[in-house]
């Protein structure tokens, strides 16, 4: 078999965290009774006009900002024009001719190194509303509480050769995005989605072979499956001497397959035009600068902060800084706790083996900073020692727990009654007459098991330290 | 200009019209004299000239993000054909 | 005061009286349902009258006026009649389509509020060519309007029910809304003054749109004083509409230019408007009117207009790439006429717009789908937005010489019923002397200036630059006057 090379440029649409819609005054609330954050601008009633809210502009700007690209200072919005249920309207309002921000990058880092993925144009445009079917009655339910929700296009160039770039990409995004608080980028709630568009071309080939765009890819894992599985498709394909066609699929991720989405009845030609009923956007310079001004600590500064303030390694303060959410957990864990050492590797070792176990990313954590800071009082203070953390942790984390209360209702505070651990000791010694004679040989070890049969007696609820000290002065 | 009946379909699609033969026939006859007409516009050269799409130099008209309204559903599906569960009816959209 | 003289007064002096207690809106607006009754059988000019909410907001707004309400509406009171295109909540807001035949808007248009506020009193919706696009309100689907001043005649379009209710006396005033000249050619044939602002003057909140870039809502009315004052009611900034002009520098107090003077008034006569194609009778009726102004001491001078040939093509182009877009939302889903008969959602559009649409409308989805369809958007659309800035540029150096344009609104006087929409060609050439106006977004006035041989009325149309109403207002009112003491001095 020949060699291939993978080719892969993406189209990530995020929803705005604005308040309102792109276009009229109604709330951008997730979830709602369908048709409830709805106004007769955003149900396309006739005679409706639309009003720009200034906020979309600026995260639209902010986002091309942090991912390094130019700003189109007169831009202006596009009419695409087309019929479906979920676009009242029957066009959306989009960028096509001027999108506001061009010709970017962000950097990845993936075991083959680090490297520049470019970022062709980010463009603002308004989301559709969701269809729900009806199975039994065979119709279709149109809600558009969805429409007119704010979003950026960030379309990339075709720079990724591989699944673990797509991801190191995405997770890239989403932090510069998370960090820049212009979207939740929730990939379950829909506020983040990536288009993937895939050829395969043989090593050295000098142009791209045909492509594929595949849409309906609901989180990482379903991406890098599909960037695989297309991967494989089209090889196959090649091999066997057909040819890649150019068209739309759509993932399948429960069966592990994508199929060609029904090609729509008519062509796509989306009749662009300039929107009459916008006014031309012009961005001054002292409007870039008052944005740039306003960016947050982004992830490379709070690294540096990190090592610096909290003397962290520059490894733990990368991980920690990958995501905001966790590195807003870090932070106000730590002005809780005091303890960043202790607040670091709870996040950076069971938080994030559970997070991987669950396949779930940080910002769905759904413990406290003050749950957090409670558990590592708890260790501190000597009322659990780190066995029982370990176990009220991963309850706190699936559940939301809280660690005190837990600890109490469970009855897993150590013995701090000296006398009773004691006579458990003596107990110990007298059912153990081999290891005790072992131990008074000089045969050291002999006491490890002793801590061991009395840590089991107490269920775990003891200092096994303190332990070792009684045994020895029994002994 | 000629128009073509593959022409009089395409743009009858898009419009998401449905011709019968002699309107179809019509229409070809009309769109023809009509972009004949429309083509008189290229006797004059205007290359050097910027397409302008606003005419007066409105520019950054904007709102404030400011919630502003509250649930109408009643009133905005009074007018819808079909309605069920406070949504609009489609015929079914999945293949 | 009997109905028959109530009817026959101006808005501004029915409300005057009213204000002085002479008469009351509710006798005003019963005289006027009254009229339409016995009279609009033969006329047509509204699709609906809402005698009931009239006459119930009749005694409210009179009990406000005896209240002291409505202190600075000079036009409280006053029944009038809304173009069928703008919305009025809860009011059928048809076009004059089927596909909107049962359509109830869940909301005002902004300038409905502004009516509302000042205390008017709407007596219905009034017809039009469907979708606005038709130049003789011969393809409503309600059936055509009869132009007043001669039943076999059209009245103009596509605000042809506005004007032939204020010709008929049906309405003291009414509302149109001017595309490519909707409300000064229907004037100019039904002999009463229409205006269409500047773009961006009156807002579009409201206004189904047919072409977003060039439509403008505006007063048609029995007078110039009328017009000023409907203006000035209807008019200002409107944070709904992201093209409405917010300029702190504008008042808005259109009555104030209502004086006798254009003295020095420098108005420029294109010669292309008076060329071929121009009926000899209106030629010769505004070239009179001309003079009248320069008798009143404005000074006249003829000059070269370009472009003049060019503005229809592009006008075309343009509104019908704008109305294929902005009528797309007509599918048979949210509101207006869906297909009885369907098997899928493609039949739901299809048929529903098929059966729904008339054929003028479809003419123009087509050809606006057709201009910016791939492959053709820059030969034709982009052509046309190019041609659109020509005329802008010929427009700004012609007032950089002339404070007013003048010519004729329209090249002939009204047609005959029946005889237009066979060929659309020779149909949209009508409107050589109103389309260049809202591609550069000024404008524009039409008053009457005497008849033709067959005693039908003729308009004169007055362009000005970009936000001077007042300067038209002036010239159109001192033109009146004389004209109404028998013709200069």
């Amino acid at each position: 078999m020949k060699s291939y090379e993978t080719v892969i440029g993406l189209e990530v649409h995020v929803e705005l965290a604005t308040k309102t819609k792109i276009f009229c005054g109604c709330s951008t609330e997730f979830g709602g009774e369908p048709n409830t954050h709805c106004c007769p601008v955003c149900s396309g009633m006739p005679g409706t006009l639309p009003v720009l809210n200034k906020k979309v502009v600026e995260y639209a700007i902010a986002a091309g900002l942090a991912t390094g690209c130019k700003i189109t200072q007169n831009c202006k919005f596009d009419r695409k024009n087309y019929f479906y249920p979920d676009l009242p309207k029957a066009f959306q309002v989009s960028q096509l001719y001027l999108p506001i921000c061009r010709d970017g990058g962000i950097e990845i880092e993936t075991k083959e190194g680090r490297k520049t993925i470019g970022i062709h144009e980010i463009h603002m445009e308004e989301d559709a509303g969701k269809l729900l079917h009806d199975e039994w009655n065979g119709c279709t339910l149109v809600d558009f509480n969805r429409c007119g929700v704010p979003l950026i296009e960030i379309v990339s160039d075709p720079d990724m050769r591989s699944a673990e770039e797509v991801i190191a990409y995405l997770e890239k995004l989403k932090s510069i995005l998370e960090y820049l608080g212009v979207s939740d980028c929730k990939m379950q709630e829909g506020s983040m989605r990536a288009d993937v568009n895939l050829s395969v071309r043989e090593v050295g080939a000098e142009t791209y072979g045909t492509r594929t765009e595949m849409k309906n890819l609901n989180s990482f894992r379903a991406i890098a499956r599909a960037v695989e599985g297309e991967r494989a498709r089209q090889i196959d394909l090649l091999e066997s001497g057909e040819a890649v066609v150019q068209e739309t699929r759509r993932w399948d991720d429960a069966k592990g397959g994508s199929y060609a989405m029904r090609s729509k009845e008519d062509a796509q030609d989306y009749r662009y035009f300039p929107e009459p009923d916008l006014a031309p956007i012009e961005i001054s310079d002292e409007w870039l600068a008052e944005i740039r001004a306003r960016e947050p600590e982004m992830q490379e500064a709070k690294m540096a902060r990190y090592q610096s303030e909290y003397r962290l390694p520059e490894y733990d303060a990368r991980i920690l800084t990958s995501s905001k959410s966790l590195a807003d957990l870090f932070e106000a864990t730590v002005a809780l706790s005091g303890k960043p050492k202790e607040v670091s590797n709870w996040l950076m070792v069971e938080t994030l083996r559970l997070l991987k176990e669950e396949d779930k990313d940080p910002s769905q954590i759904v413990f406290s900073p003050e749950q957090l800071a409670a558990l590592i009082g708890l260790v501190e203070s000597g009322k659990i020692n780190r066995g029982t953390a370990k176990a009220v942790f991963e309850v706190m984390f699936k559940e939301g727990a809280d660690p005190a209360v837990y600890v109490e209702t469970h009855g897993l505070a150590m013995v701090q009654d000296d006398e009773a651990l004691r006579s458990t000791v003596e107990k110990i010694i007298r059912e153990n007459p081999k290891s005790v004679e072992d131990y008074r040989n000089g045969k050291q070890k002999a006491i490890g098991f002793l801590v061991g049969q009395t840590m089991k007696v107490m269920k775990g609820k003891a200092d096994p330290g303190k332990v070792n000290e009684i045994l020895k002065e029994l002994l | 200009m000629r128009i073509t009946d593959e022409t009089i379909e395409y743009v009858a699609a898009l419009a998401k019209l449905e011709l019968s033969g002699a309107e179809k026939e019509k229409a070809r006859e009309d769109l023809g004299n009509i972009l004949s007409y429309i083509d008189t516009m290229n006797e004059i050269e205007t290359d050097d000239v910027e397409p302008m799409s606003h005419v007066f130099p409105i520019k950054n008209v904007f709102r404030e993000d400011i919630v502003e309204n509250g649930p109408d559903r009643e009133n905005l599906l009074s007018n819808a054909p079909e309605q069920q569960d406070g949504c609009y009816v489609v015929p079914q959209t999945v293949e | 005061m009997a109905e028959k003289e109530i009817t026959a007064l101006s808005a501004l002096a029915l409300g005057r009286m009213i204000k002085r207690g002479e008469v009351s809106a509710v006798e005003a607006t019963r005289a006027l349902l009254d009229k339409i009754k016995a009279e609009d059988g033969a006329y047509n000019s509204y699709i609906c009258v809402m005698e009931e909410e009239a006459m119930k907001r009749a005694k409210e707004v009179q009990r406000g006026i005896e209240a002291g309400a409505y202190a600075d509406s000079p036009l409280a009171g006053v029944p009038m009649g809304i173009k069928d295109n703008i919305c009025t909540k809860g009011v059928p807001t048809t076009c004059a389509s089927k596909i909107l035949q049962s359509f109830r808007p869940p909301y005002n248009a902004s300038v409905v509020e502004k009516l509302e506020a000042a205390g008017a009193v709407m007596v219905g919706k009034t017809n039009m060519d469907e979708f606005a696009m038709g130049s003789t309100t011969e393809t409503s689907f309600f059936g055509p309007t009869k132009n007043p001043r001669n039943i076999s005649r059209v009245p103009g379009g596509s605000s042809g029910g506005s004007a032939a209710a204020v010709a008929a006396g049906e309405a003291f005033y009414a509302l149109g809304s001017d595309t490519g000249g909707s409300i000064r050619q229907p004037s100019s044939y039904c002999g009463v003054v229409g205006m269409k602002p500047t773009y961006g003057t009156v807002s579009r909140y409201g206004l189904i749109a047919y072409g977003s870039s060039l439509d403008q809502i505006g007063p048609i009315t029995k007078n110039v004083s009328d017009c000023a004052a409907v203006l000035e009611m209807i008019s200002g900034y409107d944070k709904k509409d992201s093209t409405s002009v917010k300029d702190a520098s504008l008042d808005y107090c259109y009555t104030k230019a209502l004086t006798e003077d254009v003295k020095g008034l420098r108005i420029g006569i294109p010669r292309s408007y008076f060329g071929e194609g121009l009926d000899p009778d209106v030629k010769e009726t505004v070239q009179k009117a001309a003079k009248v102004l320069e008798a009143e001491g404005a000074v006249l001078e003829e000059f070269d207009m370009e472009m003049v040939d060019y503005a229809i093509p592009a006008y075309y182009v343009i509104a019908s790439a704008e109305a294929s877009s902005n009528l797309s939302r007509f599918d048979g889903v949210k509101y207006g006429y869906r297909t009885p008969e369907f098997s899928g959602l493609q039949d739901v559009y299809r048929k529903s717009r098929s059966e729904g649409f008339g054929r003028e409308v479809k003419r123009r989805m087509m050809i606006g789908a057709f201009v910016l369809s791939s492959g053709y958007y820059d030969a034709y659309y982009n052509k046309a937005l190019r041609i659109k800035a020509c005329i802008k540029k010929s427009f700004d150096e012609a007032f950089a010489r002339y404070d007013v344009i003048l010519g004729p609104a329209a090249p002939t006087t009204a047609p005959e019923l029946g005889k237009s929409l066979d060929d659309p060609v020779k149909m949209y050439l009508g409107d050589i002397y109103t389309v260049s106006v809202n591609l550069a977004g000024l404008p524009g006035i039409c008053l009457p200036c005497g008849t033709d041989r067959a005693g039908l009325p003729v308009g004169l149309q007055l362009i000005g630059n970009a936000f001077s109403e007042k300067t038209l207002i002036r010239a159109a009112y001192t033109y009146e006057q004389a004209a109404a003491s028998g013709g200069g001095r």
